[in-house]
């Protein structure tokens, strides 16, 4: 009798259950941070562009008191092609400026690059992505099309027309409106428009698709019917929904600006000296290349600090593509 | 019948092609006659740009162009005055073309077994490895990876000749250099590609009628994992045999990659217009090849 109460008051009882609800972008969350590499990675470049941005402020040579390690990345010594000892850890390049200085300077505007060409790609990309896939008909057809030429056209020329281009006919704005100093050094504009560009086909194909799916969904059909209007129903319903891929899509696109940046440094298209990025230091020590002596230090640094930055943000991108695809899930 | 209609339709879209070219690089500040030695006197430039119709209009430069184009004639080049555009490519391609190949099949040859061991042991140590060296091969320049090459192998080792091309020891450094950053990128899709078929239903079919996990791998899961590799090998290729700028550079060989960069930068109109058609044709019909490599690969891919 009484065994018999027991099990019905275990059965009957109340199931503990503590399923915990999350939405889709917090489970996707918890799935990033199950990955190692990928928090280590992200880690690492906050703390590498925590560190570029207080870099001006430890290397200035009025503020900061003279430790080996904080040299101005303009300042020159007496020193040129030091290998790298106490007084340089990174050793000197050819006008005695402090590699590790340089490096660090150079990052700075390598990371500038990427994220603002990343940017620019983004807005582009999503705008003609969108509008193609949300309207749809001859317009979508008539949008890819546009995409398909784009892609048959090799990119570098593209590059070269648009920074060109862009440096001639604004760069006596530039002069008028703010300072010659300004417009003197003054390519980087230029350059994340030119870099921009020419990436932002794959972006809009990816989000033409997903708007492709996402506008025949009912919950669209649903807010039409409210009454709301073209414009609102794209920017507030399907962008949003279209989120995750673009974040992702972004962050694998910033590695591959950065790249293609240092591509032009090389090449001299890039950011002009003074003013260096990771991509035109290794070009300056790739010029310095000769059978007789090797200064191994003035490409090895920049270009590992560049394979490094570029892994880390690969790494990222790709832990937040494995948790917000939703074929991953457990 | 798809594809011959796809075939006819190229035509069209290479002669847009061939106008945004044309278009853009007149858009481009400065002329080609700008970087000539001496100021030309007003009376020589206007001589030259009439010689090379530069003064007609727009559209009558592009249909003076498109009649030469029909006999196959892409036009004198504006930089390299003694020289036509025909001349410079049939003198730089072959070179580019095997360059290029032998770096298409150093990037197949490593980034394939490479993305296809890392998809079958996923989560252990060959995993962790290999998929760290591809996407590592990926995010190193080759204007670092071929000072890199010559310092060590060729100047301090001096196994290989530092640069020049002719003996077919010339082509190591190179192939390497063009090839490995390929590499990475196609083990990282054959990877991705592995692990969407490795857990299909098919292979549990192939595994449950005996075939053995070798077999099932190379004979079911290979066939489909290796699309995505095929679709990208279009463009990979168009890329690859139009030279590269960097190694051309690096190790002096006289392919055509040069002179894409160069010609844009000297506002070498027609020798950019050639070469942008080049490349545009190759990669149109290097898709289009890809798509019937496609057709044959995976049985459920019909074309309409």
């Amino acid at each position: 009798m009484s065994s018999a109460t027991a099990i019905l008051a275990e059965t009957s009882a109340p199931k503990q259950v503590r399923q915990e609800h999350l939405s889709p972008n917090q489970q996707a969350w918890r799935r990033f941070k199950r990955n190692r590499m990928a928090v280590a990675s992200s880690i690492f470049v906050l703390c590498l562009v925590a560190l570029v941005l207080v870099w001006p402020l430890l290397s200035n040579p009025a503020l900061a008191v003279p430790r080996p390690m904080t040299y101005s990345p303009t300042a020159l010594t007496d020193s040129p092609f030091s290998p790298p000892d106490a007084q340089h850890w990174f050793g000197s390049d050819a006008n005695g400026r402090d590699i590790l200085s340089r490096i660090f300077y150079g990052a700075r505007i390598s990371l500038l690059v990427g994220v603002v060409g990343a940017a620019v790609s983004l807005v582009i990309g999503v705008l003609w992505g969108a509008t193609a896939g949300y309207f749809g008909g001859r317009l979508d057809e008539r949008m890819m099309r546009f995409v398909d030429i784009l892609y048959a056209l090799p990119s570098i020329v593209f590059v070269i027309v648009i920074i060109t281009t862009l440096e001639v006919h604004f760069k006596t704005w530039l002069a008028n409106v703010f300072s010659p100093e300004v417009a003197a050094r003054g390519r980087m504009p230029f350059l994340f428009v030119g870099l921009g560009a020419v990436s932002w086909l794959t972006m809009a194909r990816i989000v033409r698709g997903q708007v492709l799916t996402l506008r025949k969904r009912q919950f669209i059909d649903a807010s039409r019917s409210l009454g709301a209007g073209e414009g609102r129903i794209l920017f507030r319903h399907i962008l949003p929904n279209v989120m995750g891929v673009i974040i992702v899509y972004v962050t694998l696109i910033i590695p591959s600006i950065i790249l293609y940046e240092s591509f032009l440094s090389y090449l001299g298209l890039g950011v002009q000296p003074p003013q260096a990025s990771l991509g035109s230091l290794i070009a300056e020590g790739a010029a310095q290349i000769n059978p007789i002596r090797t200064y191994w230090w003035m490409i090895a640094y920049p270009a590992g600090l560049l394979a490094i930055t570029l892994l880390a943000l690969n790494f990222v991108g790709d832990g937040l593509r494995d948790a917000w695809d939703p074929r991953t899930k457990e | 019948m798809y594809f011959v209609r796809r075939l006819i339709f190229l035509l069209p879209l290479v002669l847009v092609i061939s106008f945004l070219a044309f278009c853009l690089v007149r858009v481009a500040p400065g002329g080609p006659f700008d970087k000539e030695r001496k100021p030309a006197s007003p009376e020589v430039e206007k001589q030259l740009k009439a010689k090379y119709h530069l003064d007609k209009p727009l559209l009558v430069q592009y249909w003076i162009y498109l009649k030469g184009l029909l006999r196959g004639d892409l036009g004198p080049s504006l930089k390299y005055r003694n020289h036509t555009v025909n001349d410079i490519i049939v003198q730089g391609l072959p070179v580019s073309l095997a360059l290029g190949g032998t770096a298409f099949l150093f990037a197949l040859g490593l980034g394939i077994p490479l993305g296809f061991f890392t998809a079958v042991y996923k989560g252990r140590w060959v995993d962790y490895a290999g998929s760290f060296l591809a996407l590592l091969f990926f995010c190193i320049p080759a204007f670092v990876v071929g000072p890199a090459l010559i310092m060590v192998v060729a100047i301090k080792l001096k196994w290989l000749p530092v640069a020049l091309w002719g003996s077919p020891l010339h082509v190591i450094l190179p192939t390497v250099t063009l090839g490995i950053y390929f590499a990475g990128r196609v083990a990282r899709l054959m990877r991705e590609g592995m692990m969407t078929t490795l857990n299909a239903e098919f292979m549990t079919t192939a595994r449950a009628k005996g075939l053995s996990e070798p077999q099932a791998l190379l004979k079911h899961a290979f066939r489909l994992g290796a699309l995505p590799v095929v679709s990208y090998s279009g463009p990979l290729l168009a890329d690859l045999l139009t030279g590269s700028f960097v190694v051309e550079n690096l190790f002096q060989i006289p392919g055509i990659g040069v002179f894409m960069v160069n010609s844009s930068l000297s506002r070498d109109y027609t020798m950019v217009v050639g070469l942008v058609l080049l490349y545009a044709v190759l990669l149109l019909l290097l898709n289009l090849a890809v798509d019937l490599g496609y057709a044959l690969l995976d049985p459920r891919v019909r074309y309409e």
